[in-house]
């Protein structure tokens, strides 16, 4: 029992320490900093992994319909956020937006995802009852589905067609996106080691058995969709707000594998290790790679070679493959992130050379 | 006469041409140990998977206490295929979940193990009381459940201490030698709290000391937790030590019933058990 207050007040101390080296950057960094764009973004894929991970890691369903719940989730936050003396501006090929209100950026978040989790709720039932490979490619089709209707013109006055949507409520400080991306981990977390739970993990581990202990499957992998739906709903809104526009051409099937990517590389079945690599990814990718693609000269002016457009992508798959190989599970596995564990190790291992030393 | 537990009737599963179960018909009462046992193939796995709802079966009903709980007759397909007794008896379909059967009180456990592999011992049994909890999606989110969660625990810890497990209960459940992976499985199928428990080759790969304790330890749990007990097994010493009526049957089809000293001199079930054909 103290061990477990020990982990607890080490673990809140470090999300603590986290928070506070995130306000300091909020407040010192130079605003030309990269600091800014990449952290938001990583807020944002934070989410979207976590709540994938929910359905694909711990419930075991091999879902790809992110891009898609994402999408509804974004549209839903920027339209209903637009001022309303924006908004026939911004739908002038429609004459006028249908919506005539603006709605609170926190009221429109949970919205963003209730539309997302009403979605899943209606397709859960019968794509549920696929299994693996096919509930996959199902979900995938729903995604690509969504993004065709929402550019009809016919949903024009609602979704703005294919034109983007932009001029919504999007905040700038990153404080904004660490809340809304900590306060939803949050609570899939508290999901997770809830009794729901662990019935989602005795699903993933042993369907037959789950059932045999009296968990009602298709209620609980339902439940599993749709809370895993919410939050990428919620993510998606995200989004719309770091890139101030909404346009249905960035919602593809690739920004599901990217998400996919993330939480295969992080360990699919633990939190921590989503975040862990959502920070990696987004951050090599659009930052500390970025050099790669800037053609270099050296001070002689000979042209460094390989450095030019698209380099970047090379040695950031490269990367990718090298991770993959060596962490066959993942950075975490399925474990969780611990402090005090890792200070108790590093102890140890200070100990041991100390003890070596003392021998000699 | 003892209250009637489980009710098997006319049951018969086929799959394509293959007939597994063949118009079984079978009663357990309360607080029997009953065995049903047979040479390999002979259906009795397929008969658990049908009375406890992981098949529909093609033909036949069972009740349990004393209320139907599935019914069904040759249907679509199956209608040519058909090569079972009683085709017409019965009208109705109907079946319920295996999750649905363990909520009114009917537990397993699995030939080949099948437990939680990423969690512990303790998780394992703490996951099989989910069904009885109160709490929704929502309270038991923001943890205004934790009275009943932390009854569950303390019932896990309590149950663990009797089925001698405490000790481990920290490990990784598929980490445990095969032997306690098998008592494991029981204590997780008397979480559910049941009134009817179907062990489906309890003993298989233990050795003889073990196979004795775990004689023990089913008449143990009878006696503490007023269990019915229907059980599959190979192990004839267990078997004739342990049941009050045994249930035999081969290509499907029950061959003998009766107490173990009947069974034993039965000679159809030594046929059967020898290995010698039928029209021999
Ligand atoms: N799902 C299934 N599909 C087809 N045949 C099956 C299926 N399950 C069992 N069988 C067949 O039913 C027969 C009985 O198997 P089983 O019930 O496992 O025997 P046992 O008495 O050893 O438990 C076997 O011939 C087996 O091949
Ligand atoms: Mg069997």
């Amino acid at each position: 029992m103290w061990n477990k207050n020990k982990r607890l007040i080490s673990n809140l101390i470090f999300v603590g320490a986290l928070l506070l080296t995130l306000v300091c950057i909020e407040l010192f960094a130079p605003p030309t900093s990269m600091w800014f764009s990449v952290l938001r973004k990583v807020c944002t894929f934070s989410l979207a992994a976590v709540s994938m991970n929910l359905l694909n890691g711990f419930t075991g369903l091999f879902s790809l319909g992110q891009a898609g719940f994402m999408l509804l989730g974004a549209y839903t936050y920027a339209i209903l956020t637009i001022p309303v003396e924006m908004r026939s501006n911004v739908f002038r090929n429609y004459g006028d937006s249908v919506i005539n209100f603006q709605m609170p950026l926190v009221p429109a978040l949970i919205l963003a995802g209730l539309i997302a989790a009403f979605f899943a709720f209606l397709i859960g039932l019968p794509v549920l009852r696929l299994k693996s490979d096919y509930l996959a490619i199902a979900t995938l089709g729903f995604a690509e589905i969504v993004r065709g209707l929402v550019q009809l013109q016919n949903f024009g006055p609602v979704t703005n067609g294919p034109d983007p949507i932009n001029m919504f409520t999007a905040p700038k400080n990153i404080m904004a996106y660490v809340a809304i991306s900590g306060i939803s981990i949050l609570i899939i977390i508290l999901i997770i080691n809830s009794t729901y739970g662990r019935a989602f993990k005795a699903i993933r581990d042993d369907e037959i058995a789950a059932e045999a202990m009296g968990i009602n499957l298709a209620h609980h992998k339902r439940l599993s969709f749709i809370i895993s739906s919410f939050f990428c709903g919620v993510s998606g809104a995200m989004m719309a707000m770091c890139n101030t526009s909404v346009s249905s051409v960035s919602f593809t099937s690739a920004m599901t594998y990217q998400i996919l990517l993330v939480v295969v590389i992080g360990g699919i079945g633990s939190v921590s290790g989503s975040i862990i690599a959502a920070f990696i990814f987004y951050a090599s990718s659009e930052w500390w790679l970025k050099f790669l693609d800037l053609e270099t000269f050296t001070a002689s002016g000979s042209k460094v070679p390989l450095l030019g457009p698209g380099f970047r992508m090379v040695v950031f798959s490269v990367l990718i493959m090298i991770i993959v190989l060596f962490f066959r599970k993942g950075i975490m596995g399925t474990r969780e992130i611990s402090v005090y564990d890792g200070l108790m190790k590093i102890r140890s291992l200070f100990k041991g050379k100390q003890a070596v030393k003392e021998e000699k | 006469m003892a209250k009637n537990i489980l009710h098997v009737e006319n049951l018969t599963m086929q799959f394509g041409g293959v007939v597994a179960v063949d118009n079984l018909t079978m009663d357990v009462n309360e607080g029997e140990i009953v065995a049903l046992i047979g040479p390999n193939g002979a259906g009795k796995t397929t008969a658990f998977n049908a009375i406890t709802g992981v098949y529909e079966p093609t033909n036949g009903a069972v009740s349990f206490n004393g209320v139907q709980i599935i019914e069904n007759h040759p249907q679509g397909k199956m209608k040519k295929l058909y090569a079972g007794k009683n085709a017409d008896k019965y009208k109705h379909a109907m079946t319920k979940t295996p999750d649905e059967l363990t909520k009114l009180g009917m537990a397993r456990t699995f030939q080949n193990i099948r437990l939680f592999k990423s969690m512990t011992v303790f998780e394992n049994v703490l996951t099989a009381k989910h069904l009885r909890r109160t709490s929704n999606i929502f309270t038991a989110t923001l943890k205004l459940n934790h009275k009943e969660e932390m009854r569950m625990r303390a019932e896990t810890d309590e149950l663990l201490k009797l089925v001698d497990l405490y000790d481990v209960r920290e490990e990784i459940a598929t980490g445990l030698p095969y032997g306690k992976q098998r008592k494991l499985e029981i204590a997780r199928a008397l979480a559910t709290d049941p009134t009817l428990l179907l062990l489906d080759e309890p003993a298989a790969g233990m050795n003889p000391q073990e196979t004795q304790e775990l004689t023990k330890f089913i008449h143990y749990i009878r006696e503490k937790f007023s269990l019915t007990i229907l059980l599959i097994e190979h192990h004839m010493n267990l078997v004739m030590d342990i049941s009050d009526r045994i249930y035999v049957i081969d290509f499907g089809e029950e061959i003998a019933e009766g107490v173990p000293a009947q069974i034993q001199s039965n000679q159809k079930v030594i046929d059967a058990y020898l290995g010698v054909s039928e029209d021999e």
